[in-house]
This record gives structure tokens, C-alpha cells and sequence, in this order.
């Protein structure tokens, strides 16, 4: 493998990663907050579906290179009124949260092909848009390898990676995630204190559409232009797995879904090679599950989530 | 001081609960500098009492005054904001944050967007040295005692510029040591201008440090009284509502052969901390040793290591000679060792299942509950009628979920399960936890019934008085070891408490 | 018999009723504004499932599966686990019947019938036994490990059929000698794929009530479901119990594969996804209330909803995705049973009057 690919791995790598940051963070600030939240995958749907529509309707307008951001604005917006679904069942009306998320999953998997048959005369996917387009970093790209791999990205890429660290600040550092994290380990002691255990919840719920649905749209943004049933197969349960992986945290979440990305990017490069030709092409496509599940046997398992997480706030109950 | 109005006046305070009244038309008054202790059993309505006060529940009835002004007092955010600080019997405490993390937590000092931790640290230590209270700000939860656990939900309090503070149920987890420490705190922060109220079921800490109490009964005020005007056996009966014995009656033991035998027993915990530390003790037939120590010092590791439930890495147990150790729960459980487990809800009970099928959990897959694979429900349903009859659990019927029996009655279906199998040994942790005193009475009977028909009982507790008046002899444990074994005649409370700490050992195999 | 009749004598089945009375409220709210005629979609619904015999025996073959996968999950929720994974369940039961059926097809039907469905039984199990395994030797969340789990299968199978059963220029299997068709049938249904994996259903219901009600195993196992700790301090072995309880679990949606390939298309695909028989058994499960009288009258109701969901979108232009909607609200207020209760609430009030007046 020359350098040249290499810096194309890199680069393909953090094309797939990119939504899965988004996602995993979101999943982050719901279950810091105590809330399950297996609807990750509903809510990537629901962005992905919004910016599609959203981007296709500017750049009807006339919008131009504006029109993928009113896709990101439309996809936030849809995701969080989705996950709103979800904060409204499991923490207002104490259902079983993996249950809610569930249903996310459900109506969105419904609402959102439904609304596509809508809109557009009965057709199975949006129409083509053109999304965003690849940025240059002036020098930094010139880099041999990295500036391939890591400096000529899409802008999504780049907020991804600068909300990993704005959002590890605002965990560790701020009074909004010490309250945030209080709620998640051990909601009286936040009661008491004054903090609103419902509310805190919900922000953390609502961020996780917020980022989920971003998520969701880079994949329409950037990779396939479209939204169809098929647009997010499977990427939110992934996003669950780095969140877990990366111990709850934007860091370990970060390296995670970089990873993720990778095993997803390297199918396309490995049969550059001669000996992956003797392996049969679905064992390859397995690898991202099998390694998933080799590291939770070898690494994590439970010790390390927020102590209070899946269970209802009831304050009656001491 | 009687010119001004008290800091704290409840006036016929009434709150419901579906199907019972918790708080019936209580008044109570809260003056300033006054350590005013809120007597009553479990279930009596003080908790409830408390958490109106502290914003958590709204009276359906009353008014409360704070300095003479009436106010509501909707959250505890509302409670703070009046300057009213509360230390919970179950601490609130996040346990991987740091001292500092959880005192702020909710009004934390800022500097730009960030916690100025800093200067957070900097108010606790100044906190702390003003009230004498040692701790180390950042020090996380989970590495400090439960003493110094109790001072930082005390700093919560102080931090918040609390100048009512309510401390609920405060020395339940602690040494006499530390409850002496704790009984200074609150008399300097009385010094300081503060006033508490004490809510507690303990007799001995309300004659030493309040200065009025006010007794509750059933969600009724009994009466309001000086401390240096009445004593202990007035107080109980007044609690109880009828002449209550501290004695327990009980004849001397006919001790005989050995039951448990533990010999040098040691078990690390999954971080490898020694747990169980070369532990050996010995329990006879018909008697009743009772294990005393602050909680966390291996106690529950202890019963786990008898009953199966954690493997230990040396030593050996045996109950009538046959060694034990490592054998399953199930093997020992049909050696005849009885155990009723100091958490009944979570481990004591399946409490989403009947009555019926909770009296055979141990036992559903023997005959005649089982033949051939299908359960004979006909005669576990006649067994529970029966147990419940012999035992008085009041329960509608064997087909109610355990979740609705009360916690007394959850107790007793336990004790007529174990009693039940006609046990050889009967391991009985925390039998008492948050009975009132009927039920209490009731389970410390059963237990000097067991012993008295030639059982061996092995009693652990936290509770120094149930320890004293249950046992026949005394097993005191600390950190995973056995420090001290004295006859409850020969010693007293001091005693008990030095050793319970870890600062004097007497008897047994401790000096060895 | 006793039982059952409190079941019904308490409201516990208003709960659903109204939820499901619900769900196709939201479904009609959704369609007026989506500029359609709810009345006429619905009407083409029911009219698509009980319009010709045919189409009933397929609505039938529609609701078998289901009552699989919807077994499956519910019998995992009663032992305290979320199998999410009956998806990958199902198609590895469906590549062993199909596996069994094509390489031993020497052998007699009577035997090469019922060893296909006994292999998709056990393949099944075993596959969500590595879930329970992994839970209870390392305490690995079962919703992570059956998530990874399906798509470990889904190429699985699609290895397995590629290389080993294909048929040749086709992307799917050889046809399986093996069936389950209940060819007798055929003159009364109009040829529709009715098959006895429906028999074999509503058998594993009956077991399901059986096992879990009345023996001892299933006393075992709703102890570990309701209280782990407690269970363990009584001397059961709850890790045992969480690996039994998800192969039964696996074992019911294997089955659900067995009367797929053998019943009603006699060949295996390749799939380019996932074919989802396990969610819509989430569904089912929880409509179901996890009982399995439950599960098998939701499993009625979801394969009609389903299954009608092409007639509406022929005679009412609705497109058929309106229906997941509808099974989404109804899950959606079966599971925030909050807002049912707020929703009955008026009624309760004025039933309570009425007495009192």
C-alpha cells in the first residue's frame, strides 16, 4: 500500500467515522443524563431524512453551497423533535426506556419513507442533491498523508471533530455537565441540591437528537445524496457501540467511532491486496461486529456507565 | 430568645398518602439555638414530617412560619433559598465525584463558563476548618469513611448558608465514636447560631444533646417536652403508646456441640482489597453469637462466604464438621443453614411474585412441591396458608405480591421461609432493619425460640442495643477480622465501640 | 382457567385496547394531513385481508412468523432480557432448515421434515445462546452483543448460501425438497402459502404458558427475570438460567426461519439486509404484554396490519409505510402507559360518579 492510498484510507476512514462521532456523542449526553438511549438509530434516520428534504428544497432555491447547512439546521430541528418522543415516554411518563427507544426507532423507520412517498409523488428515495463538497486546509493540506487523509475533508468532518472537544469541556468543566453527570449517577443527591432532575434529562435527550440528526445528515450530506430505507442501516446501533467503547466519554467515544470508521473504510481498500481474494467477502464485512464483541468480552462490559442510567426518577422513592 | 419568633413553626401540618394519613394536624415549633429531636418508630410520619418541611412533599393541609413569616415552601430549591440545609440518613453523595464537586454541585462558583474549582476548594477547606470538620476537599466519595461521608452532607448544608439544619436518622451507620464526634459538630454549629432538628428513634441520643422533643405516634403529635424533664422510659412508652421492656426475656443458653466453624478465613474483593482478613469464629448449638461492627468492615462478605455466595481464597468452614467453603448456595442451603438477608427487597424477596411462591424459593424444586418437573401449585399454595397462619403474616392472601405486604410483614413471610426448613443454623443479618417496635419484638422472639430449641443463630447487626440484648456472646468485627469476643454481661457500649473501631482488641483468637 | 379469568376481570387489557385504539387515531391524524381519506385507507385495509380467501390464508402466513419472533422476545423479557437479536435468530434457523433440507434430501420426509424444523430450532438457540452466555459469564449487555449478532448472521447465512447452496446465475438458494405446505389446504384458501409452521406457532405458545406458569424450570427462570440477587441467594444458577432462557428465546425464532424457507418460499435468499422479522417481533411482544395469549392475538393484529397495508396503498394511494407509524403509536402508548391512563382518565371519573349518584 503506497502513501498515496494510505492518505485515501485516512481520509475515506473519517468520511464514514464523521456521523458516528455525531451520533455517539448524542448518545453521550442521554445516557450521562440516565437515559437509555437505543433510538440513536431512529434519530439518525429522522436527520438524514430532514436534510435530504431540506437540502433538496434550498438548493431548489437557488441556495447554492448554503444548501447542505439548511440541511444540518432542518436535520437538528427533526431530530430533536424526535427525540422529544423519547423524553416524553421515558422520562415524563417513566416508560421503560429501552422500550421508547425502541418505538423512535419504529416511527421513524415509518414516518420518515412516508413523508418521502409524500413529498415526492410516491417515489422509494429524495431526490439527488449535491451535498457538501471537500475543504481544503491552505498548507496544512499540503501535508503528505495527513493532509490527504485528515486536511482535505468535509466540513462536517471538521465540526465533528471540534465538537469532541468542545464537548468534553463542557462535560468536565462547565456547572451544566457536573449537573448533567449528578443526574446520571445519582438523581436525589442532584434533587436535593436544587438541580432539576426532569429537565437536565430532557437537555440531555434533546441534545442526543440534536447530534444524532446531524449525524444522520452527513451520511446523506456527504456519502449518498439520498434518503432511502436503507440510508442508515444500522450506523445508530454502531454509534451505541462506540459510545460504549469509548466508556461514556467524547475522547474514548471519539477514538471509537474512528475505528468504526475504519473497519467499515478498509473493505474497500483490503481487496488492493492479493491474499484478501481468498477471503470471502462476507467474513470481511463481519469484522466491525466480531471485533465489537471481542472487545466488550475483553475490555468494558457495565462497570463504567452512569450509575443511575435506565432507571425513572421517581423523587417519592428514597 | 422567647421574645422572638421561633426560626421554624409548623402549624397543623396534614398530609395523605393513598390509603393512610401520613402527618395527622402536626404543630411543631423550632427555636432558635435549639436542638429539638423529633421522636417516633418507623412509619410514625417523621420522614414525612421532614421532607414537607424540605420542600419534597406539599402539605394538604397547614401552614408553615419561618421567623414568624408564613411561607410554601414548593422544592427544596425554595427550602435552600430560606436557609434550610438537610442531611439525609441515606447520604446523597455522587460517589466518583470529588468533596468539593458534590458541595458546590447545583451552585457552583464560576469563572468565565468554567467551575473555579479552585476557589470551590478553597470555600470548603475554610467551611471546614470554621466547624472542626477535617475533611479533605479533594478526596473522592468512595475513598472516605462513612463518618467523613456524613460531614460533607453536613458542608452541603453549611455551604448553602443553611441556618435550619435537619438531620435524619444521623448516627444509624456510625461507631459510638463517631457519634459522640457528631454529637460536637452539632452542638458547635448550635454554638454558631444554628438550629437542628433531630429526627431519631434512639432514646440515649435524645437525653444527651436535645434540649426539647417532640413525640410522634401514627402521624400524631403525643406531646412536646424539656429534655431535662422526662426520661428514657416515659419517651419509649410515649412512642410506643404502651410500657415497653429494654430486657428482652430470655432464659440461660444450653450451649452445645459446634455448628459454624470458621478458621482463618480470608476472601479479596474483585480489586484484590482483603475483605475477610484470617477471620475465625465459632458458633455453638443454642446459642446466639452476635457479630457487632460498623458497616462495610466484611460483614456482608462474611454472610456471603457462609451461605456460598463469594468464593474465599483460604481458610475453612464448617457447619457439624463438613467443610463448607466454596460449596454452593444450593448444597449449603440443603445442609440445613437457614439465612435471612440483611436486604430483604433485594435479596430476600422476589417481590413481583405471590406470597405462595416466595414461601418455596429455596425449596420449590423438592417434594412434594415438585413432581416431575411440574410444580404442584395445590400444595404450595396449602404450605403458605399454613406458614402464614403460624407466623401471622398479614397479608389479604398467598396470592398478593410480596411488593404490597408492609415491610414488617415482608420480614415475617421471610422468617417463616427460613424457620421453616427446621434449620441447624440460622443466619440472621439485619433482622430488624426498619421494623417498628411489634415487629422487632416479633423477630427477636423467633430468634431466642431457635436458639432455645437447640439452633445455633448467628446474629449481625449494626444496631449496638439488639446486639446487647439478643445475643449470648459477642463477636466483634473489623476490617475483615475478628478483634474481640466478650460476653454482652461483661462489657458496655464504650468498649464495644473501641473495638468496633479497630483501636482495642480483648478476647478470642484477637490477640493471636 | 382461574387465572385467566382475573386477568380479564382486572382493566390490564384496557391498557392496550386503548392504546391500540389510539395508535390508529395518530394513523388517521397522520393521513388527513398528508391529504388522504383514513376512513377509505382503513376500510382497504381490512378489506385487502378478509376480502378472498386467498388473501386470508396469506394474511395468515403473514402473522406465523410473527408469532415466532414475537415469542421469542416476550419469552427473553419474562427471564429479564431484551433479545433484540430475533432477527439474526431467525435467519441463521432459516439457513439450517434450508441446510438440512437440501444436503440430507435423501432421506424420507417424515424424517427430513422434522429434523429441518429441529435443526432451525437448535441453530437458532444456539445462536442467541451466545448472547446469554456472554451476559452471564461477563456480564455483556445482551442489547449490544444480538445487535452485532444479526449482522454477524446476516453475512453468515449469505456466506453459507452463496457457497454452499446456490443455485447457479440465481442470488438464492436451490429449491428445498423439504416442505411444510399445507397442500390439503390449498381448495379452501385459494392456493395462498399457508403452512404448519402457524400449527407450530400457537404448539410453542402452549409451551411458552406452560413451561414458564407451571414447572419448575420456568418458576426458576421468572425468578431470575423478576430478581436476580434474590434468585441467587436461593440457591439458583442465575447464569445458568440467562443462557436457557435465551436459547429458548433463539430457539422460537429459529423456528420462525424453518416455516419461511420450508413453508412458504422453498428456497433461501440471499439478503442484501437485514429481513426484520425480529423487530416487527419487538412489536409484537410488547403489544402482547408478553404473555403468550398476548403475543399470539397482537401477532394477529400486527400480520393483518401488515399484510392489509398493500390493499391501502392500491385503494387509497396510502403508502404502506403509514402502518409502522400506527405500530409505533400503539407501542409507543402501551409503553408510556401514563398517557393512556391520562386519556381514560375522564371516563374513570364519570364511571365513579354514576355510582355515586
Amino acid at each position: 500500500m503506497d502513501l498515496v492510498t494510505l492518505g485515501q484510507l485516512l481520509n475515506t476512514t473519517l468520511v464514514f467515522s464523521t456521523a458516528l462521532i455525531f451520533a455517539a456523542l448524542g448518545g453521550i449526553f442521554s445516557e450521562r443524563s440516565g437515559v437509555v438511549n437505543i433510538g440513536l438509530e431512529g434519530l439518525m434516520m429522522f436527520g438524514a431524512f430532514a436534510a435530504a428534504v431540506g437540502g433538496h428544497y434550498a438548493q431548489d432555491a437557488g441556495m447554492g453551497a448554503w444548501a447542505p447547512w439548511v440541511g444540518v439546521l432542518c436535520a437538528m430541528a427533526v431530530g430533536v423533535i424526535g427525540s422529544l418522543i423519547h423524553a416524553v415516554a421515558s422520562i415524563t411518563f417513566k416508560a421503560d426506556q429501552t422500550i421508547s427507544g425502541t418505538v423512535i426507532n419504529f416511527l421513524a423507520a415509518g414516518s420518515t419513507l412516508y413523508m418521502v412517498k409524500l413529498f415526492f409523488d410516491g417515489a422509494g428515495e429524495s431526490p439527488l442533491i449535491d451535498g457538501f463538497k471537500k475543504f481544503s486546509v491552505p498548507v496544512l493540506s499540503k501535508i503528505p498523508v495527513i493532509g490527504e487523509g485528515i486536511f482535505n475533508s468535509y466540513p462536517t468532518t471538521y465540526l465533528a471533530i471540534i465538537l469532541v472537544i468542545v464537548i468534553y469541556f463542557v462535560l468536565f468543566k462547565t456547572p451544566f455537565g457536573l449537573r448533567l453527570r449528578a443526574v446520571g449517577e445519582h438523581p436525589s443527591a442532584a434533587d436535593t441540591l436544587g438541580v432539576n432532575v426532569k429537565r437536565m434529562r430532557y437537555i440531555g435527550v434533546m441534545l442526543s437528537g440534536l447530534l444524532a440528526g446531524i449525524g444522520g445528515a452527513t451520511i446523506t450530506l456527504t456519502t449518498t445524496g439520498t434518503f432511502a430505507h436503507n440510508t442508515i442501516s444500522g450506523q445508530g446501533f454502531i454509534a451505541i457501540a462506540a459510545m460504549i467503547f469509548g466508556k461514556w466519554n467524547p475522547l474514548g467515544a471519539f477514538g471509537a467511532a474512528v475505528f468504526f470508521g475504519f473497519s467499515q473504510a478498509i473493505r474497500n481498500y483490503v481487496q488492493l491486496f492479493e491474499w484478501s481474494k481468498s477471503i470471502p467477502q462476507e467474513f470481511i464485512f463481519m469484522i466491525p461486529y466480531v471485533l465489537t464483541i471481542i472487545v466488550l468480552v475483553s475490555a468494558v462490559g457495565r462497570s463504567s456507565a452512569p450509575k443511575a442510567l435506565g432507571e425513572p426518577y421517581d423523587p417519592g422513592k428514597r | 430568645m422567647s421574645a422572638a419568633a421561633p426560626v421554624v413553626e409548623l402549624k397543623q401540618i396534614t398530609k395523605r398518602f393513598p390509603g393512610i394519613v401520613a402527618n395527622d394536624s402536626i404543630s411543631l415549633t423550632l427555636k432558635k439555638g435549639e436542638i429539638h429531636a423529633l421522636l417516633g418508630e418507623n412509619g410514625a410520619g417523621k420522614s414525612t414530617l421532614m421532607n414537607i418541611v424540605f420542600g419534597l412533599y406539599q402539605p394538604d393541609e397547614g401552614s408553615i412560619e419561618i421567623d414568624g413569616k408564613p411561607v410554601i415552601i414548593d422544592s427544596p430549591n425554595k427550602a435552600i433559598e430560606l436557609g434550610i440545609g438537610m442531611v439525609h440518613q441515606h447520604f446523597k453523595l455522587v460517589e466518583p465525584f470529588t468533596v468539593t464537586e458534590n458541595i458546590v454541585l447545583g451552585m457552583e462558583p464560576k469563572k468565565g463558563l468554567k467551575i473555579d474549582y479552585k476557589s470551590a476548594a478553597e470555600q470548603v477547606r475554610k467551611l471546614s476548618e470554621q466547624y472542626g470538620l477535617q475533611v479533605d476537599p479533594n478526596a473522592r466519595i468512595h475513598d472516605i469513611s462513612v463518618g467523613m461521608q456524613q460531614r460533607v452532607e453536613i458542608m452541603k448544608t453549611l455551604y448553602r448558608g443553611a441556618d435550619i439544619l435537619i438531620f435524619d436518622e444521623p448516627t444509624a451507620v456510625l461507631t459510638p465514636q463517631e457519634i459522640t464526634e457528631l454529637m460536637a459538630i452539632m452542638k458547635r454549629l448550635v454554638a454558631e447560631g444554628k438550629s437542628i432538628i433531630l429526627i431519631t428513634h434512639k432514646l440515649k441520643e435524645i437525653m444527651q444533646i436535645s434540649d426539647r422533643v417532640t413525640i410522634i405516634r401514627r402521624g400524631k403529635v403525643i406531646d412536646t417536652v424539656e429534655t431535662s424533664g422526662t426520661n428514657p422510659n416515659e419517651l419509649a412508652e410515649k412512642m410506643v403508646g404502651r410500657g415497653v421492656t429494654f430486657k428482652v426475656d430470655k432464659q440461660v443458653p444450653h450451649v452445645g456441640d459446634s455448628v459454624l466453624k470458621l478458621t482463618n478465613v480470608n476472601s479479596k474483593s474483585k480489586d484484590g482489597v482483603p475483605v475477610l482478613n484470617g477471620l475465625s469464629f465459632e458458633v455453638k448449638a443454642g446459642e446466639i453469637l452476635g457479630i457487632a461492627g460498623v458497616d462495610g468492615n466484611g460483614q456482608s462478605e462474611l454472610i456471603q462466604a457462609i451461605t456460598g455466595l463469594r468464593k474465599i481464597d483460604s481458610g475453612s468452614i464448617k457447619v457439624s464438621g463438613q467443610e463448607i467453603a466454596n460449596l454452593s448456595p444450593r448444597k449449603i442451603s440443603e445442609l440445613n443453614v437457614s439465612h435471612i438477608p440483611e436486604d430483604r427487597h433485594k435479596h430476600g424477596l422476589v417481590l413481583d411474585f405471590t406470597v405462595s411462591e416466595n414461601m418455596v424459593l429455596e425449596t420449590y424444586y423438592m417434594s412434594p412441591y415438585n413432581q416431575g418437573g411440574f410444580l404442584k401449585m395445590d400444595v404450595i399454595d396449602r404450605h403458605a396458608e399454613d406458614l402464614i397462619k403460624q407466623f401471622d403474616v398479614r397479608t389479604p392472601s398467598i396470592e398478593t405480591k410480596a411488593r404490597s405486604l408492609s415491610g414488617g410483614n415482608q420480614q415475617k413471610a421471610i422468617i417463616a421461609r427460613e424457620i421453616d426448613k427446621n434449620p441447624i443454623l440460622l443466619i440472621a443479618a439485619q433482622p430488624t432493619r426498619g421494623l417498628d417496635v411489634g415487629a422487632i419484638e416479633f423477630v427477636q422472639k423467633q430468634l431466642i425460640a431457635q436458639r432455645d430449641q437447640g439452633k445455633a443463630v448467628l446474629l449481625i447487626s449494626f444496631e449496638l442495643d439488639e446486639i446487647m440484648n439478643v445475643s449470648d456472646r459477642i463477636a466483634v468485627i473489623y476490617e475483615g477480622q475478628i478483634v474481640g469476643e466478650v460476653f454482652p454481661q461483661d462489657t458496655n457500649d464504650q468498649e464495644l465501640g473501641l473495638m468496633m473501631a479497630g483501636s482495642l482488641k480483648r478476647g478470642g483468637n484477637a490477640g493471636a | 382457567m382461574h387465572r385467566l379469568k382475573k386477568i380479564f376481570a382486572t382493566d390490564s387489557y384496557v391498557v392496550p385496547l386503548v392504546a391500540i385504539l389510539l395508535g390508529f387515531l395518530v394513523g388517521a391524524v397522520v393521513m388527513l394531513i398528508g391529504g388522504y381519506d383514513p376512513i377509505a385507507a382503513y376500510s382497504a385495509l381490512f378489506k385487502r385481508v378478509f376480502g378472498s380467501p386467498y388473501d386470508f390464508g396469506e394474511a395468515i402466513r403473514e402473522m406465523t412468523p410473527l408469532m415466532f419472533t414475537g415469542l421469542a422476545v416476550a419469552f427473553a423479557f419474562r427471564s429479564g432480557m431484551f433479545n433484540i437479536g430475533a432477527d439474526g435468530q431467525v435467519l441463521i434457523g432459516m439457513t439450517a432448515a434450508t441446510l438440512v433440507g437440501i444436503k440430507l434430501a435423501g432421506l424420507p420426509m417424515f424424517l427430513l421434515v422434522p429434523l429441518a424444523v429441529i435443526a432451525a430450532g437448535l441453530a437458532g438457540g444456539l445462536w442467541a445462546g451466545i448472547a446469554g452466555y456472554l451476559k452471564a459469564k461477563r456480564g455483556i449487555n445482551e442489547v449490544i452483543t444480538t445487535i452485532m449478532l444479526n449482522w454477524i448472521a446476516l453475512y453468515l447465512s449469505n456466506y453459507i448460501v452463496r457457497n454452499f447452496l446456490l443455485l447457479k446465475g440465481q442470488n438464492r438458494s436451490e429449491d428445498i425438497p423439504a416442505s411444510l405446505s399445507m397442500t390439503f389446504l390449498n381448495g379452501v384458501f385459494d392456493n395462498a402459502r399457508v403452512h404448519w409452521g402457524t400449527a407450530i406457532a400457537i404448539c410453542a405458545a402452549i409451551f411458552f404458558y406452560v413451561y414458564l406458569w407451571k414447572t419448575k424450570q420456568g418458576y426458576e427462570m421468572r425468578a431470575v427475570g423478576l430478581n436476580p440477587n434474590a434468585a441467587e441467594y436461593a440457591g439458583m444458577n442465575v447464569g445458568r438460567n440467562v443462557v436457557k432462557a435465551m436459547f429458548i428465546s433463539g430457539a422460537f425464532a429459529g423456528l420462525a426461519g424453518a416455516g419461511e424457507v420450508l413453508g412458504v418460499f422453498h428456497y433461501q435468499s440471499v439478503f442484501a439486509a437485514s429481513p426484520g422479522y425480529g423487530f416487527n417481533g419487538i412489536a409484537v411482544a410488547l403489544l402482547g404484554l408478553t404473555h403468550p395469549l398476548g403475543v399470539i392475538l397482537a401477532a394477529i393484529l400486527y400480520g393483518m396490519l401488515t399484510y392489509g397495508a398493500a390493499g391501502m396503498s392500491f385503494g387509497a394511494d396510502v403508502p404502506p409505510e403509514l402502518i409502522r407509524i400506527v405500530i409505533g403509536s400503539i407501542i409507543f402508548f402501551i409503553a408510556a402507559q401514563g398517557i393512556v391512563r391520562w386519556v381514560l382518565k375522564p371516563f374513570y371519573l364519570k364511571r365513579k360518579k354514576e355510582k355515586v349518584s
